[in-house]
C-alpha cells in the first residue's frame, strides 16, 4: 500500500469512526501528512509545469522563457516570494497567476480568452495553471515572504484587499474575517487560521499551492481564494481580477518574514 | 486613500470581480445597512447607539409564526443542524438548505465533530428551560441572531431566508425539548 492510500484509508476510517475516535484519527493524519512531505504528489504537477514553461507553445511558437515574473526575463528563483508585485510594462499589480497570463498573451500569442481557459483542473482535464504555479513556487521554496507596499499602486491593492477580507454579504452575512479572525477556532473539526495574526498568517499564506489529498488535484492560490468564496455564499470569483489580486496582496504581505514552503499538501 | 475612498473602490472593484453563477447573483454583493456597518475587524468596537440601532432594527424584522407554535419536532432538527449545504453556487437550490449548526456549536454528547466559532449549546434547554420568554428568545435568535447582538458572526437564518419557519420550529425544539438529546 502506498503512502497515499494509507492516508485514504485513514480519512475513511475517521469518517466511519465518527464520534469519540474522530480526534485521534485527524492526529493520526497528521502524521500521515508528515510521512507523505517525503514523497508530495505535488511533484508531479512541478515536473509538468517547467516543461509547459519551457516547451514553445500558443501562435507565436514560443515558450515562457523569457517571462518577467518581477525579477528580470526568466528569473523564477525566489520570485513567487516577491509576488504579488507591480509590473511597470503593465502598470498594473499582478499576482502570479495573472502574470502568467500576461506572458502568455505577449510571449505565445495566445489570446486572453484562450490562455485563461482552464484556471482549475478536474479529473482528466487538467489545468495548465496549477502546473506551472506548482513548479514557479517551488522555486520559491526557502525563500522569505516579502511583498513590498512601496508603490502606491500595491498600498492600494493591499488596502482594497483589507476591505474584502472584512466585507460582510450575501445570504448568510459572511465575511473572510466570519472564519478567520480569531485564534484557535474551528469548524467541524477544521483548525480555521488567524489570517490577521502573523504566525497563522505566515503558515497559512506560505503552505499553498497545495496537493489537496481530498480532491487528488494540486490547488492553487487563486482556487483556495474561489472555493472559500463559494463557502462564503458570494458569487463566483473571477479568475485573475482585480479583486482576487487585491486580496491575495493582502494576505501575502499579511505572511512577510513567512518562509516560504509550498507545494505542501493538504488534507 | 482613505478609509471612506477605499471602501469605495473595494465594491466597485468586488464589482467586476464576480461572475452570477447558479443562485448566486451579483446583487449578493448589496449590503443592508446591518453587514455595512458590520464590516469590521473584530478589534474595532462600534459605539453603543450604533449596536443598539443595528439590535433594534433587526429585532423588528423577526417573524414569530404564524399559528403561535414555536416547537417543532427535534429529530428533524438534528437533521437540519448537520446539513451544511444550500445558498453556494454549487448548490442545487431546489434542495432545503441546511443550519450547519455544529458547524460552529456543540449540541449533543454523541456529535463530537463540532466546531467552536459560536458557544456550546450543549444543555441549552436544561439550563434555560422552556418557558415562553425562553422560546420567543430562540426563536428571534435563529430567525434574527443580530436582533440580541450585533454584528454576530451567526448567519439571520430566518431573516435571510435560509431556514423556512418549519425548519426553524425543528431547530428551536432540538434546542428546548426536554427529550431532545441537547438536553440529555
Ligand atoms: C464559512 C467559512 C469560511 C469562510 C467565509 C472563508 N473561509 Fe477560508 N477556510 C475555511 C476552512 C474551513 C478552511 C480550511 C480548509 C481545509 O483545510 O479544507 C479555510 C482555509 C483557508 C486558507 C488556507 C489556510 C491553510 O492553512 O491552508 C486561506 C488562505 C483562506 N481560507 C482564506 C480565506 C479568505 C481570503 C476568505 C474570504 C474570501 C475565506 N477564507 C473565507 C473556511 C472559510
Ligand atoms: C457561522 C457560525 C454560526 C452558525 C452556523 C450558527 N451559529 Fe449560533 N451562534 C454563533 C455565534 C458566534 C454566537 C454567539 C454570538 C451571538 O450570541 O450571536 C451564536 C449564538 C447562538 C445562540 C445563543 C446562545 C445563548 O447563549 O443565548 C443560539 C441559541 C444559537 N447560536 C443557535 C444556533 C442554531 C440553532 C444554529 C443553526 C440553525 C446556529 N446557531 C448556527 C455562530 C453560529
Amino acid at each position: 500500500m502506498n503512502a497515499l492510500q494509507r492516508m485514504a484509508g485513514a480519512l475513511a476510517l475517521a469518517a466511519l469512526a465518527g464520534g469519540v475516535y474522530a480526534q485521534s484519527a485527524v492526529d493520526e493524519i497528521a502524521k500521515y501528512r508528515q510521512q507523505l512531505q517525503d514523497g508530495n504528489p505535488a511533484e508531479l504537477w512541478e515536473a509538468r509545469g517547467e516543461d509547459l514553461w519551457k516547451q514553445k507553445r500558443g501562435p507565436k511558437n514560443a515558450s515562457l522563457e523569457a517571462c518577467d515574473l518581477g525579477k528580470g526575463p526568466g528569473v523564477v528563483k525566489g520570485a513567487y516570494a516577491l509576488m504579488p508585485r507591480y509590473f511597470a510594462d503593465a502598470d498594473r499589480v499582478m499576482d502570479l497567476e495573472t502574470r502568467l497570463v500576461h506572458c502568455m498573451v505577449t510571449l505565445q500569442g495566445f489570446s486572453q480568452a484562450d490562455a485563461v481557459k482552464q484556471p482549475f483542473g478536474s479529473g482528466s482535464r487538467r489545468s495548465n495553471f496549477e502546473a506551472l504555479a506548482a513548479w514557479v513556487t517551488s522555486e520559491s521554496k526557502g525563500s522569505p515572504m516579502n511583498v513590498s507596499l512601496s508603490h502606491p499602486k500595491m498600498k492600494e491593492s493591499y488596502q482594497i484587499g483589507e476591505k474584502m477580507f472584512f466585507f460582510r454579504g450575501g445570504p448568510h452575512d459572511f465575511a473572510c474575517a466570519t472564519c478567520h479572525s480569531e485564534s484557535g477556532k474551528r469548524i467541524r473539526l477544521q483548525d480555521l487560521p488567524n489570517l490577521t495574526e502573523k504566525a497563522d498568517a505566515q503558515r497559512g499564506y506560505t503552505t499553498w499551492p497545495a496537493y489537496r489529498v481530498s480532491q487528488g488535484e494540486l490547488r492553487s492560490f487563486q482556487w483556495r481564494l474561489y472555493d472559500c468564496f463559494r463557502q462564503q455564499r458570494f458569487p463566483e470569483l473571477k479568475f485573475t481580477s482585480e479583486g482576487s489580486i487585491a486580496l491575495t496582496t493582502f494576505l501575502a504581505r499579511n505572511a512577510a518574514g513567512g518562509t516560504f514552503n509550498a507545494p505542501a499538501i493538504k488534507r | 486613500m482613505s478609509d471612506e475612498e477605499a471602501s469605495a473602490r473595494a465594491l466597485t472593484v468586488m464589482k467586476a470581480s464576480f461572475n452570477e453563477r447558479g443562485q448566486a447573483k451579483l446583487d449578493r454583493l448589496d449590503q443592508d445597512e446591518t453587514q455595512r456597518l458590520c464590516s469590521i475587524p473584530p478589534s474595532v468596537k462600534l459605539p453603543k447607539e450604533v449596536t443598539d440601532r443595528i439590535e433594534k432594527l433587526n429585532l423588528e424584522l423577526v417573524k414569530y409564526p404564524t399559528d403561535g407554535r414555536m416547537l417543532g419536532d427535534w429529530r428533524e432538527g438534528e437533521k437540519i443542524a448537520q446539513r451544511g449545504v444550500g445558498m453556494q453556487f454549487s448548490d442545487n437550490p431546489k434542495n432545503p438548505a441546511g443550519g450547519n449548526c455544529y458547524a460552529c456549536h456543540q449540541m449533543t454528547k454523541e456529535e463530537i465533530s463540532f466546531g467552536t466559532i459560536g458557544p456550546s449549546l450543549y444543555n441549552f434547554g436544561k439550563l434555560r428551560g422552556n418557558s415562553e420568554a425562553i422560546q420567543r428568545y430562540t426563536w428571534g435568535k435563529v430567525w434574527n441572531a443580530q436582533a440580541y447582538s450585533a454584528c454576530s458572526n451567526m448567519p439571520r437564518f430566518g431573516h435571510k431566508g435560509i431556514l423556512t419557519e418549519k425548519q426553524i420550529k425543528d431547530v428551536v425544539a432540538l434546542l428546548l425539548d426536554p427529550s431532545s438529546p441537547v438536553n440529555k
